[in-house]
């Protein structure tokens, strides 16, 4: 019997879903009231108030998805927010990366108060760019904006800077000019960094557009989170953590799929040719 | 006289250490090297004596400190547009295919029909049906046929080499050896050809140059080589005209070998 369940490469899905459910099944037995004898809470009402029961949660997911279909828009809005946000910072990025990292006085003098604005805590600017650009989605996207920027750039700055001196000097050799260089040495070297650093970055445009909903909006699955904390509704609130942790999750696997298309060039170890 | 295709005049390198300018090392002293217009000349010497300097001078990446460079005649100002280098290193772009790879001098120039030539010089250096590779995915004899179709797919009046075999085992270094003489012969260009390896120098070249052990290393001996052509680099290897070349240009490099073994033994 060992033999079969034993943890291996094989069963390797069924043991992920049985941690998940091994979770919920202790959350469920913890909190559902009357089920157990109460041991820290006086009220049996009370575990479920504080944490949540996994079973309303699930009906809450549900009917945003299926009875009531309302979560659309607001999972609309903020994937509209990550990927503008996400697009936005990463142009920027790329663009002062490349011209900072190839021009190495402007980058002198940069130098200073790019390290102060990276170290300084971003989420603090949200109100800001809420009194600049109202709370709609472009405030959102500002404060997703200003995460992204600096992975982007020092990315693409250490990219820059890394191009084999070799392929460089050869590049030369065969006639590159300046702007052939850029666009076809420094500018796919820099890429591999980027890509890097995707993973970071999306999930940085990700937490830029929920944080924003969540200090004010009208719109997004931050929003919805944010409308059920006002009304002590912890299972809403679950529920809609739940919903953005698998969102993630789906933002996560696309760009690991678009990864995995544009950086073909770069060696994997072990790799074979399949016939 | 016609000009030389490559004339380096009175050539001397200095390097100076950034931190401290104190500290500087003068690679090359006084090079005088010319190479005519579709002569085959090998310059060898001990381990950094300043091989890869010269060559560096000589395609424009690198200027003198003193000295003049002069291509066909004319001062050399900047790159050296007439010139195709072939370096030592990996030098392929890593995120373009081995075809992309050949077109991209042609594309940088604007030739009409890169993706065609690109195509006839893989062919050419036996790599026809793998030009969609990208580098990581072919072996180290593949890349430097790639890198030699990539430099010559400009055809260049002149060809600088710098140890481009020196990664490579004996047979496949043989092959690209004869490869390269092959397409030499039928194109008659300049070359300028970077080796440690003696036997390599003699049978390939037409004039072989030895240079002194550095710091500020110069050449010290010039030897023509009269063997006949075309010649097959194994094969020539075994006639008793390369033996004696071979002894009579070793009696003059040994010296400055041990003497390059000492100092950096003593550093």
């Amino acid at each position: 019997m060992w033999k079969l369940i034993k943890p291996s490469a094989k069963n390797l899905r069924v043991w992920q879903v049985g941690v998940l459910v091994a979770v919920f099944a202790v959350w469920h037995a913890l909190t559902k009231p009357g089920l157990l004898p109460n041991f820290v809470f006086e009220n049996d009402r009370q575990a479920a108030f504080f944490f949540g029961e996994p079973l309303v949660i699930f009906s809450r997911i549900w009917a945003w998805f299926v009875t009531n279909a309302d979560i659309y828009q607001h999972l609309w809005v903020t994937l509209i927010e990550t990927v503008l946000a996400f697009g936005i910072g990463t142009l920027l990025g790329l663009g002062c990366g490349l011209w900072l990292a190839l021009s190495p006085l402007a980058a002198a003098i940069a130098d200073p108060y790019i390290k102060a604005l990276n170290s300084m805590p971003r989420v603090i600017l949200a109100p800001i760019f809420a009194v600049w650009f109202g709370l709609g989605i472009a405030s959102k996207v500002a404060l997703g904006v200003t995460l992204v920027f600096f992975i982007v750039f020092f990315n693409v700055y250490q990219g820059v800077k890394e191009v084999s001196p070799v392929v460089l000097a050869n590049a030369r050799m065969l006639g590159a000019s300046h702007k052939q260089l850029l666009r076809h040495v420094y500018l796919p070297s820099a890429t591999s960094w980027v890509f890097s650093s995707l993973h970071t970055s999306v999930g940085l445009a990700f937490v830029g557009a929920v944080v924003g909903e969540y200090l004010g909006s009208s719109r997004g699955v931050g929003y919805l989170i944010l409308q059920a904390e006002g009304a002590f509704d912890i299972n809403t609130v679950m529920a809609g953590i739940l919903v953005l942790t698998a969102f993630a999750l789906v933002l996560d696997a696309a760009v690991g799929r678009i990864e995995k298309r544009l950086m073909k060039w770069q060696p994997r170890s072990g790799e074979t040719e399949r016939l | 006289m016609t000009a030389s295709a490559l004339a380096l005049e009175g050539v001397s390198c200095t390097f100076v250490d950034k931190n401290d300018p104190a500290q500087r090392y003068t690679a090359v002293q006084g090079v005088t090297l010319t190479v005519g217009a579709g002569e085959f000349v090998s310059v060898v010497g001990p381990t950094g004596c300043g091989k890869s300097t010269l060559l560096n001078v000589g395609a424009g990446l690198l200027a003198p400190s003193s000295g003049s460079v002069s291509v066909f005649g004319l001062p050399l100002e900047g790159i050296n547009r007439r010139a195709g280098y072939m370096f030592q290193t990996e030098s392929l772009m890593p995120w373009r295919t081995a075809l992309q790879n050949v077109m991209a001098g042609l594309e940088f120039r604007g030739a009409p029909d890169a993706r065609a030539v690109a195509e006839d010089w893989l062919k050419r250096v036996g790599l026809g049906g793998f030009g969609d590779r990208y580098p990581h995915q072919l072996s180290g004899g593949m890349r430097k046929r790639t890198s030699l179709a990539q430099t010559l797919a400009l055809d260049p009046d002149i060809i600088l080499m710098d140890e481009p075999f020196s990664a490579l085992d004996v047979q496949t270094r043989q092959l690209m050896e004869n490869e390269v003489l092959a397409l030499w012969a039928a194109k008659k260009k300049a070359v300028l050809f970077i080796t440690h390896d003696l036997d390599e120098a003699i049978a390939m070249s037409d004039r072989v140059v030895v240079l002194s052990a550095g710091p500020a290393s110069h050449p010290i001996g010039e030897f023509v080589i009269d063997l006949e052509r075309p010649r097959d680099v194994a094969e020539v290897r075994t006639t008793p005209r390369f033996l004696e070349l071979h002894n009579a240009i070793w009696n003059v490099l040994r010296e400055e070998v041990l003497k390059g073994y000492r100092q950096q033994l003593a550093a």
